[in-house]
């Protein structure tokens, strides 16, 4: 199969990031799984990384032989689920 | 503010356990559950379990998911159906988005004296061209969508991994009407027990050990698969390729621990590939580098059911002690039968190294507490 095709390949889906700018990231610089998400928005989606975040550290690895420690994870923050700014703030709110 | 003793976050097999062993003692327990029924994975499975009579071999595990659940509404624990933990914040507070109807939600803070996380763990991903084609889905899901949901997710299947999810949800898809076109495992051999691929070659299903899935084809929905043999290098073969027709691609890759609430509670948390990733690491009692707040399950390291049950039960037992209703001797003893179980459990095939994975998180606890 022809690179072309395979860099085409998204990553993350929630937020349609291919392999290929996964490899631009890395080229320049990103060195871990939270830089290329910056650069990217690859795991900024609904599911928060929960599909890609593996996907990444596995490039990292394959393109410049970044370990799983060193790659981390995607950075779990708050809401870790999607919640709607009414439930968030609603008059229903349970203080 | 809610206030409670002792609050769940999953109520699959780890959390159950961990509910019921508190419970008894004279804990008031809340288990947050995301979805209608609590459970998490048993209730997809619905083959006999392995292993000793002590570890529930040839029960089923929807058996023992009702068995759980029996136990926790005599015992009167609470369980939260359709609630979501959206984050675990500062002195013991968590955010819990509950889902009242389709249309409503209601936020409601808990303050807890002790947090157990059991939120299991979530599939890995393989990424190919066509991969992101409906049609093409994680193992487990199909194994939900069959044996919970009971809609088979498609007619003609390829399975990619043979480790036991890729054969055991094989083996039901085609017990529940589908055709299973063959597993698709890179490595040189099987990768789960004989006893499972045994069953499916049988049956007369192929085996495609030393190749890998090269793309899923398909404009709508995936309608072919195309498989090749992989070289030591993983390129692949020339003229090895092979097209199969298929209406479902589901992948079996491995299962990654779900750290969200471990690092919102700020625990210290190891990268071990032989628990699936990045995990919290916890003490003998399974209590993280963080004051009250435990991890049991999947979420505490990929390993299976019963180590599951058995690390919700130290969490059940420890936090009984802890806030005052066990006393340290009883305590004490159960806590080593369970550390025993687990040794029985940690044998065997790929044991060796789950063990000395686990005794890691043990060690890490130790250096993160005296650094």
């Amino acid at each position: 199969m022809d690179e072309k095709l395979k860099d085409d390949v998204l990553v993350c889906r929630c937020e349609e990031v291919t392999v290929a700018d996964i490899k631009e990231a890395i080229k320049q610089g990103a060195r871990d799984v939270t830089s290329i998400k910056l650069r990217t928005r690859a795991g900024m989606g609904l599911c928060q990384g929960r599909t890609c975040e593996a996907l990444v550290q596995q490039i990292l690895r394959q393109e410049i032989g970044v370990n799983p420690q060193e790659a981390g994870f995607s950075t779990p923050r708050t809401p870790q689920r999607p919640v709607t700014f009414g439930t968030l703030g609603g008059e229903n709110f349970n203080e | 503010m809610k206030q409670c003793e002792m609050l769940v976050i999953g109520g699959g097999p780890a959390g159950l356990s961990a509910a019921i062993e508190a419970a008894e003692a004279g804990v008031q327990v809340v288990i947050i559950d995301a979805n209608e029924k609590a459970g998490g994975q048993l209730f997809k499975q619905i083959h006999k379990f392995f292993g000793s009579s002590m570890h529930r071999a040839g029960t089923r595990g929807i058996d023992i998911g009702e068995e759980l659940l029996q136990k926790c509404k005599d015992l009167n624990v609470e369980i939260w159906l359709n609630s979501l933990v959206i984050g675990v914040y500062d002195n013991n507070v968590v955010a819990v988005d509950v889902k009242k109807s389709l249309t409503e939600h209601e936020l409601v803070k808990v303050q807890t004296k002790k947090i157990v996380i059991a939120t299991g763990a979530s599939e890995n991903a393989v990424k190919f061209p066509g991969w992101t084609l409906p049609g093409v889905m994680g193992a487990g899901a199909a194994q939900t969508m069959a044996n919970f949901h009971r809609v088979l997710p498609g007619k003609k299947v390829l399975m990619i991994g043979s480790g036991n999810v890729g054969l055991i949800v094989s083996y039901q898809l085609m017990q529940a009407g589908a055709e299973i076109v063959g597993i698709v495992e890179a490595q040189p051999n099987i990768n789960g027990y004989a006893v499972h691929a045994s069953k499916l070659t049988r049956e007369g299903i192929p085996i495609y050990t030393g190749y890998t899935i090269i793309e899923a084809k398909g404009k709508e929905r995936v309608n072919q698969a195309v498989i090749g043999k992989v070289n030591p290098d993983w390129s692949i073969v020339e003229g090895s390729e092979i097209t199969l027709d298929v209406d479902t691609i589901t992948i079996g890759a491995g299962l990654k621990p779900l750290i969200g609430m471990a690092y919102m509670g700020g625990c210290k948390l190891i990268n071990d590939r032989f628990l699936g990733g990045w995990a919290p690491c916890h003490n003998y009692n399974m209590e993280t580098t963080t004051k009250n707040i435990y991890v049991a399950g999947d979420a505490s390291g990929v390993e299976e059911a019963n180590t599951a049950i058995e690390e919700g039960k130290l969490c059940g037992v420890s936090i009984a002690e802890s806030l005052g209703y066990l006393d340290s001797t009883k305590a004490e003893e159960l806590k080593k039968a369970i550390w025993n179980r687990l040794a029985g459990l940690r044998e065997g095939a790929h044991g060796t190294e789950r063990t000395g994975a686990k005794q890691k998180q043990l060690e890490e606890y130790t250096k993160a507490m005296e650094g």
